[in-house]
């Protein structure tokens, strides 16, 4: 047993001998989306913590938020949670049994894209209008 | 190679048998930010930009209150579970340890800090 072969195995492909497809995009988006929501979930508690804090520094850190700066990162997490909702429906789907059919797959995969920008610009119109 | 027996090798890398648990709960809290996640964008979102005394009266009301709280309560726990995922794929040994608990530190200390928060303007 001490002496099989552990250093030379062949390795299993990995993301570079893949031709890129719209699911493998998908599932690393599904991924980063989840991961950079931290930056806007911090910036929403800070947001909220100036308002419990004071007038001025809420004036502060509300003025940074909707900085074009800010405006640009807010509108980046509103995709990010639409995104990884939509994303997130495709996997309870899954795990319920359907949809595994490469067109299937295909076309929600589009589906979650498209529907997230959207879905995004359908939010940034209704915060615009109240 | 050092005279290792093949269980010493393995030992400790098997299943801990919590995965489908861990799975469970993140598609339940999933399940629930399919209601909380609209319920927040269209209710507690459009407050940014607003005069003080506007974002501290909404606060106070009802549902924005409720969808604020959900999405911290909820949100942070389906992303300290999910963390918890991504870190397992990438890091090893300590580090993992590490980062769990680093993660799981940030994630229900924002969950903290955001309630207490809305706790002093809305009550």
């Amino acid at each position: 047993m001490a002496d099989v072969n552990r250093g030379d195995r062949p390795l299993s492909p990995h993301l570079q001998v893949y031709r890129t497809e719209i699911n493998m995009v998908t599932s690393i988006l599904t991924r980063i989306t989840g991961v950079a929501l931290l930056g806007g979930a911090v910036l929403f508690v800070w947001w909220l913590m100036a308002a419990a804090v004071s007038e001025e520094y809420f004036a502060t850190v509300d003025w940074l938020l909707t900085s074009i700066l800010g405006d640009i990162v807010m509108t980046l997490s509103v995709w990010a949670l639409w995104y990884h909702a939509l994303a997130g429906i495709r996997h309870l789907v899954w795990d319920m049994g359907y949809g595994f059919h490469p067109d299937t797959s295909d076309k929600s995969a589009w589906g979650a894209v498209i529907g997230s920008v959207a879905l995004t610009f359908l939010t940034i119109i209704t915060i615009w209008g109240t | 190679m050092a005279m290792m027996t093949a269980r010493k090798r393995v030992e400790g890398l098997g299943s801990a048998r919590s995965g489908t648990d861990h799975h469970w709960k993140t598609t339940i809290s999933s399940v629930a930010l399919l209601v909380i996640v609209p319920m927040f964008l269209f209710s507690v979102a459009p407050l940014l930009g607003n005069p003080y005394t506007d974002v501290q009266a909404a606060l106070g009301r009802p549902f924005p209150a409720l969808s604020t709280a959900l999405m911290l309560i909820v949100g942070f726990y389906h992303f300290r579970l999910g963390i918890q995922m991504v870190i397992e794929d990438y890091v090893q040994g300590t580090a993992r340890k590490v980062s769990i608990v680093v993660m799981a530190c940030i994630s229900y200390g924002l969950m903290a800090l955001g309630l207490i928060s809305l706790a002093q303007i809305a009550l």
